[in-house]
């Protein structure tokens, strides 16, 4: 901007990115009035524009498949996997195969756990831990709690590895970051469908196609942390570890990956949820599991049962993201002088005593082994009587609210959404790119969209931009409010921000099991789950937001005769918002998520097109629609992070 | 103080930062200032440095921030590449070293403390210590044995399995003190060691580090933004500003002759009286008859301000520490030193 100004030294600058905006944004509401006299060409993409894509990528999967041969290594890699699955298999649920020494009884499971947990942070997180077991245990959920964290078991430290192995190389040369971040950029906001495709097509359905998918889905975040902590290590500790003569290989084994521990473990806690996430939705392909479980009794709409189930996954979600990040945090101490052996190492040895203790006590009292079904508990027909109670109660409000959002305000915008010519979509974005960003981002939007209008999904993508537009208008009424409401005080954000931080940690999937609950299987419900999952980063980041502005600036407010209310609009908002709209922009990318995985209870965007090539194994579609939703996200990213970083500039933020 | 020859010896050392930095010297002619380096796009953290360090003695860098001091003593230990010129410890050119040499130089000549520690966050204080060691290969038991007898040397026994951040900063630093000594280091480079300290607990490391000097008698490249660090301190002081040393010369001689306005600044508060020797202002003795009980060379004019004040003779004799007579020291000079020249 300012070179510019400094061009035209005396004249008033006429043409600023804020008119540009307008002006195209005119062009726009024209291309959108005209809609009935404008030609075929410029309403819909037009035969001869669209490309096959799908095509294409299928031509070059072919290649790559049969030709180069890589069927052959892909194979030679799942079956590797599939050995160590079983192996984790016979020990944590009795498959039988080698080394057939399992099942492990539960109750020694579920004792580690206890001593896992209280070495990490102490009794709570024992308690959060060891219970988790029993839960399973005790509700005869233990063989699908098991099938899934055997997947976990052997996918986590294969993406904790390769992340690493990735993250130390694209630290090392810049040309490999260059050309990684891109990709790790659309990797992350391709959803999780488009993961599977491929992997069917290579490996096949099950539980090593399974664990593939998660190994390949929870890799990106380890490459970031992995690269963020090589490059935060203090400048001097390496120059000390270079004067005390270390070689190359001795200063990345010994100083720089030590030094970088909390961030190499943030990065394990992340592939560790990602691969809890994938693992439940991997049922989709065949995985076996509390996934698997949860999809069947979803379906069969048995309410009671898969609140059980939503219960196991959302406690072993809350007890493997607390124990990473207590791992993570955790800092080394001494002991004193002259502890014995026992005392140092007493979690050690505890844990072996307990464990042993179940393991004999297994033997005489068979409960203490294994719980059968028959033996297990039960709450699935209570929460079923309240469930149905509740339901018929508010069923007058459901019905109505059904009613008005399908017919008043979902209806309505859908059709509003296809109704524009595609040439007026893409005018619309330029002039948003133009205004936030200048020439850059309006090409930006228009490159990204542009692909969707030439791949020939434009009005399924309209329907998926139209659900998420939706979803996320009504999560940030509700969203903002809250946010403002929660950073009132420190106590009241400490509790709000603990809570977003659990919902956060649940798999997606598991906000489907309360909207089916309430509204059944429709677009309502979609929409629901979809606000309930977009609303949590808008509430968190709305907290932050507010409660990072400077306390000098509220006090300086206050000697200023502000009044509360007064306060909040001019001081603290504006302050907070560029922190806000990084909650806008997650808020985004979770809906894109979400809307995709809903599509399995009924809707007609690209989710239902990306399912239909899952079950036919078409990579090319599954690529080209994935790719279409990792657009659309990118691209909002895209304008909420130029625009964050212009206003954090313009308030001396950064 | 000068041995035949040095341990270190700099010769024209240029750093610049830039896009080509060693194209850019090329076309350098005359001596550009360091705006106009500046102008050119590059900045000049060190410009054409010459300097000798010899055997046993403490250089002191003095700088304020930004002066380019702890890039010049970066340039010394090769942990930055120099853009121009010649760096050779004990005779050897080390910008023409090999790694392995390099590596080889550090594990058996040098030690460096730092301003911010730069300990390893996950290892106890002993593994800290050890660590130069165990880069070297030295078995267990040897690695131990040394470290646990610097660790004593630096009076931090029984801490040996604290992590470092169950210490206090001095005592983070003693530790990082500790580690640079494992190895018997010849060179001893220290950057800014005790700027993070408190001033009470800097005092403190001062005293302790003069205490293990006089023990290990190293040579001793000390780099201070703090003038009084400097002058307690050192056997000779190189003033830098913009890259360039201004003046390097014994603290004396420094604060009794200052080279330029700049140092003169910095001398204007000191008081001269604490920092010159009866040495330094000893003149041949031609000529005089001297009488009566002599001074030591080593003695400070503020030490011997009483004796100044009330003695009579014009000049008095001053003898070194072995009682051989070195010359006279005119009683007005001195005190002109201890009172300031004035009416």
């Amino acid at each position: 901007m300012t070179d510019l100004t400094m061009v035209h030294t005396g004249k008033p600058q006429i043409w600023t990115r804020a008119r540009i905006g307008w002006a195209i944004f005119t062009a726009a509401c024209l291309l959108a009035v005209g809609n009935s006299v404008l030609p075929d060409g410029l309403v819909r993409p037009p035969e001869w524009l669209i490309l096959p894509f799908a095509d294409w990528i299928n031509a070059i999967f072919i290649f790559v498949r049969d030709d180069l041969g890589l069927l052959y290594l892909t194979r030679a890699f799942a079956d590797g996997v599939e050995w160590l699955l079983d192996v984790t298999a016979n020990l944590l649920y009795g498959k039988n195969r080698w080394p057939r020494i399992g099942p492990i009884p539960w109750t020694v499971i579920a004792s580690i756990g206890f001593v896992i947990g209280y070495a990490l942070q102490g009794w709570r997180l024992s308690l959060l831990t060891g219970g988790t077991f029993v839960w399973i245990a005790v509700m005869g959920q233990w063989k699908w709690a098991m099938e899934t964290l055997s997947v976990i078991v052997v996918a986590a430290p294969f993406s904790i590895l390769f992340g690493l192995v990735m993250g130390i190389l694209a630290w090392r040369s810049k040309t490999f970051e260059k050309i990684l971040n891109p990709i790790l950029n659309i990797a992350q906001s391709l959803p999780h469908f488009a993961y599977m495709i491929p992997v069917v097509v290579f490996i096949g359905v099950g539980p090593k196609a399974g664990a593939i998918v998660t190994i390949i889905f929870s890799v990106p975040p380890m490459i970031r942390m992995s690269l963020l902590g090589l490059r935060k290590v203090p400048h001097e500790v390496i120059e000390s570890g270079h004067m005390c003569g270390s070689t190359r290989w001795q200063l990345l084994r010994h100083v720089r990956i030590p030094t970088a521990r909390t961030e190499i473990l943030v990065g394990v806690n992340q592939v560790i949820m990602q691969c809890l996430a994938m693992v439940v939705l991997a049922s989709f392909i065949g995985m076996p599991g509390l996934g698997q479980k949860l999809l069947q009794l979803l379906q069969a709409l048995k309410i009671g049962r898969s609140v059980e189930i939503g219960i196991t996954i959302v406690l072993l979600a809350v007890m493997l993201d607390r124990c990473t990040k207590a791992w993570a945090t955790k800092q080394p101490e001494h002991f004193e002088k002259g502890t014995s052996f026992a005392v140092r190492n007493k979690f050690l040895l505890l844990g072996i005593g307990l464990s042993l203790a179940c393991l004999v006590l297994a033997q005489f009292i068979p409960l203490m082994d294994q719980i059968g079904r028959r033996d297990a508990f039960t709450i699935s027909k209570p929460i079923d009587a309240v469930a149905d109670w509740f339901i018929v109660l508010i069923d007058p409000v459901t019905q109505w609210l059904r009613w008005f959002l399908i017919t008043w305000v979902l209806i309505p915008i859908r059709d509003a959404f296809l109704w524009m010519p595609y040439a007026a979509v893409l005018a619309l974005l330029a002039a948003a790119g133009w205004a936030i960003g200048g020439l850059r981002s309006a090409l930006v939007c228009l490159t990204f969209f542009g692909l969707i209008a030439i791949s020939g999904w434009w009005d399924r993508a309209m329907i998926t931009v139209y659900t998420v537009v939706v979803a996320v208008c009504i999560a940030a009424a509700m969203g903002f409010p809250l946010g403002i409401w929660g950073s009132f005080n420190e106590k009241r954000a400490s509790i709000a921000l603990l809570i977003c931080d659990t919902l956060q940690t649940f798999p997606s999937f598991i906000y489907l099991i309360p909207v089916v609950m309430l509204f059944g299987v429709n677009d309502v419900a979609v929409v629901g789950a979809v606000v309930l999952f977009a609303a949590v980063p808008l509430v968190r980041y709305t907290i932050e937001g507010l409660r990072q502005v400077p306390e000098t600036l509220i006090e300086a407010a206050d000697m200023s005769g502000a009044t509360r209310m007064q306060t909040l609009w001019k001081v603290r908002l504006p302050m907070a918002l560029p922190t806000i709209m990084v909650g806008v922009n997650q808020s985004v990318m979770f809906s894109l998520f979400m809307v995709i995985i809903a599509a399995f209870i009924g809707t007609q965007d690209l989710g239902q097109e990306m399912q239909r090539a899952l079950s036919s194994t078409d990579v090319g579609k599954g690529l080209v629609l994935g790719l279409a939703v990792a657009f659309m996200g990118l691209m909002v990213d895209h304008l909420v992070t130029t625009w964050a970083r212009a206003k954090k500039e313009a308030l001396g933020l950064e | 103080m000068t041995a035949a020859s040095p341990v270190i010896s700099c010769k024209n050392v240029w750093k610049l930062f830039g896009a080509q930095p060693e194209q850019y010297l090329k076309s350098l002619t005359g001596n550009p200032g360091f705006d106009e380096i500046r102008q050119a796009g590059y900045i000049a953290a060190v410009r054409d440095v010459s300097l000798d360090i010899a055997k046993g003695e403490m250089l002191v860098i003095m700088g304020l921030s930004g002066s380019g001091k702890s890039t010049f003593v970066r340039c010394l230990s090769r942990l930055i590449d120099i853009t121009g010129g010649e760096v050779q410890v004990e005779g050897q050119n080390i910008g023409a070293m090999s790694e392995k040499e390099l590596i080889d130089l550090r594990r058996n000549k040098m030690g460096m403390v730092f301003q911010s520690f730069g300990l390893l966050p996950h290892r106890t204080v002993l593994d800290n210590v050890a660590f130069p060691l165990e880069m070297r290969g030295q078995d267990r038991h040897e690695r131990r044995a040394r470290a646990l007898e610097v660790i004593e040397l630096v009076g931090l026994s029984g801490r040996e399995d604290y992590f470092p951040r169950e210490l206090s900063g001095g005592q983070q630093q003693r530790v990082g003190i500790a580690r640079s000594l494992a190895i018997e280091p010849d060179i001893w480079f220290l950057d800014e060691p005790f700027s993070a300290l408190d001033p009470l607990i800097r005092r403190e490391m001062q005293d302790e580090f003069l205490r293990l000097q006089e023990m290990l008698g190293k040579t001793i490249v000390f780099i201070t933004h703090d003038f009084d660090e400097a002058l307690r301190l050192a056997d000779r002081i190189a003033i830098m500003k913009d890259g360039v040393v201004e003046q390097c010369a014994t603290p004396d001689q420094i604060v009794l002759n200052p080279a330029t306005e700049y140092v003169a600044k910095f001398t204007e508060e000191i008081e001269k009286s604490r920092v010159v020797h009866a040495g330094v202002l000893a003149r041949e003795v031609n000529g005089y008859s001297l009488t009566g009980a002599p001074v030591g060379e080593r003695q400070t004019i503020s030490e011997l301000a009483r004796l100044l004040v009330n003695d009579s003779r014009d000049f008095l004799p001053v003898a070194n520490n072995a009682g051989t007579l070195v010359g006279a020291m005119s009683r007005q000079e001195a005190l002109n030193v201890l009172l300031g020249e004035g009416s």
